[in-house]
């Protein structure tokens, strides 16, 4: 017999099934957060979906083939519907994931939550650099976090904690390691964070220097060594100080798919910012006739988009050319290769960039960083986004 | 059972409560599903998962899978994937 073969990307036109429906609910959030991926202009984001239209999107994904459910946003938990919504997809058969702040996250909720059938619960640190003295000290936050896990173990979860790293609290990864174990988690994401939207905007004030990650890793070995089983880490570097880009999400139009609150259907959070390119809605079309059958997902699927120097490229099944987004962001064509790549004639961009970090000029530069919320969200419109790149 | 020991027949594994079991019509296979992840199973690994519910023991299994594919001699092979299954914690025994 056989050993049994992990789930293989297809990288023909001609996909799978969205394995991945990640159902961003609300881009309400009390949190501020600088690094948030959310659009920056998600103030100006119409009405959001009703409990009816999800309920149907989930039925609509589960039938294509959809099998993890995420729910996330903003912060889900301001929905109050959520227990309905996750109640339907655990009948439906989804695995069922709530990725939150803990904030609103009451005995009461979880309880609801459990009983609904909800499979798991990522909690993210709410590091929003506004509270990062507070974080650090280990005070307000520090309960929350606490109560919340408490909450979480209380109901036989497994606890995956999430803590997006940048250079204002990489060198604290030790601390943040530590406060993990302590608060009971299972698994530690250390996700570095990426440069879209919110985190866009401030990216000279979070990238950090190549001094500052090779320490962090250091620091993380050790932590792993010292606490063993009881912790899974995984630290996720930034493809910043990368000469090969990322897989990004798997291949465009692979295993993801995003819907986001007013129900435009993405092949990732962000692609929404790429011109030229309208995405379907599922307000007026359904789920299988989106994944298969429109222009937003068949775009940049598999490599006959391609252009030089990725179309020639030996490497290009390997990570499909990056990602759009960042291409786009980066030299204004979101078909070119991804300037993470040393081959790409923009990779200056990228290198410019780690450089201004390894001199610790935005620590001297008097910008401020933006922080994420509805008042600077509605100054800002899509195409006022990039930062002088 | 000690941890480096090599799985007996008497032994009776069950499916491990970080991982959930089921069939997915969509892709035609047997999958394990855990936090915001998945394996997808080959059909030899989810005739052999799908049996193990902590009850029957591996010798058990052996014979109603021999059974069910009418084939025989398939002991060895049954063992050596419960090795791995324990391996990647998706089986408790």
């Amino acid at each position: 017999m056989n050993a049994p073969e992990a789930v293989k990307p297809q990288t023909a036109p001609q996909p799978g099934p969205p394995l991945w429906l990640l159902a961003e609910l609300t881009y309400r959030c009390p949190l501020h957060c600088v690094f948030c991926y959310n659009p920056v202009d998600f103030a100006h984001t119409p009405d959001e979906l009703s409990t009816a239209d999800w309920l149907r999107v989930l039925r609509e994904a589960r039938a294509a083939g959809s099998v993890q459910c995420g729910f996330s946003g903003g912060e889900p938990l301001l929905r109050d519907d959520l227990e309905v919504l996750v109640a339907e997809a655990h009948r439906l058969g989804f695995y069922t994931n709530l990725l939150t702040s803990g904030v609103g996250l009451t005995d009461s909720r979880a309880k609801a939550l459990k009983d609904a059938g909800l499979d798991h619960i990522q909690l993210s640190f709410q590091d929003s650099t506004k509270e990062l003295n507070d974080f650090l000290s280990h005070t307000r936050t520090f309960d929350l976090k606490q109560k919340v896990a408490a909450t979480i173990k209380d109901h036989g979860w497994p606890m995956v904690m999430n803590c997006v790293i940048h250079r204002l609290n990489i060198d604290y990864i030790d601390r943040i390691i530590d406060m993990a174990v302590e608060l009971g988690a299972e698994y530690l994401e250390l996700a570095n964070s990426q440069y879209y939207s919110w985190a866009m905007l401030n990216r000279d004030q979070l990238l950090p220097s190549r001094e500052q990650i090779e320490r962090a890793e250091r620091v993380t070995n050790e932590r792993r060594q010292r606490y063993g089983e009881r912790i899974r880490i995984f630290f996720v570097v930034p493809d910043y100080h990368e000469n090969r880009p990322k897989k990004c999400m798997n291949g465009w139009g692979n295993v993801f798919l995003t819907v986001t609150p007013d129900g435009t259907a993405l092949p990732c959070h962000t692609a929404r910012m790429l011109p030229g390119l309208a995405f379907p809605n599922v307000r007026e079309r359904d789920v299988r006739s989106i994944w298969y059958d429109s222009e937003g997902f068949n775009r940049y699927r598999g490599d006959g988009w391609m252009k030089d120097p990725c179309r020639s490229c030996p490497e290009k099944e390997k990570d499909l050319g990056g990602c759009r987004c960042q291409a786009f962001m980066l030299t204004g064509d979101p078909a070119a290769a991804d300037p993470v790549c040393d081959k790409s004639p923009s990779h200056h961009k990228v290198v410019e960039a780690v450089a201004r970090a390894e001199r610790g000029e935005a620590a001297v530069v008097e910008r401020p960083l933006v922080f994420r919320g509805p008042e600077e969200s509605r100054r800002r419109k899509a195409g006022l986004l990039l930062p002088d790149a | 059972m000690n941890e480096t020991a090599t799985i007996g027949v008497d032994a009776t594994p069950r499916v491990s409560k970080r991982f959930r079991l089921q069939w997915e019509e969509a892709q035609q296979a047997w999958v394990l599903l855990y936090p915001e992840g998945m394996v997808r199973l080959n059909q030899s690994a989810g005739e052999i998962l799908r049996r193990c519910d902590g009850v029957r023991s591996v010798g058990e299994v052996v014979a109603d899978l021999e059974q069910a594919f009418a084939t025989t001699g398939l002991e060895a092979d049954v063992i050596a994937f419960l090795e791995l299954a324990r391996k990647q914690q998706w089986i408790d025994l």
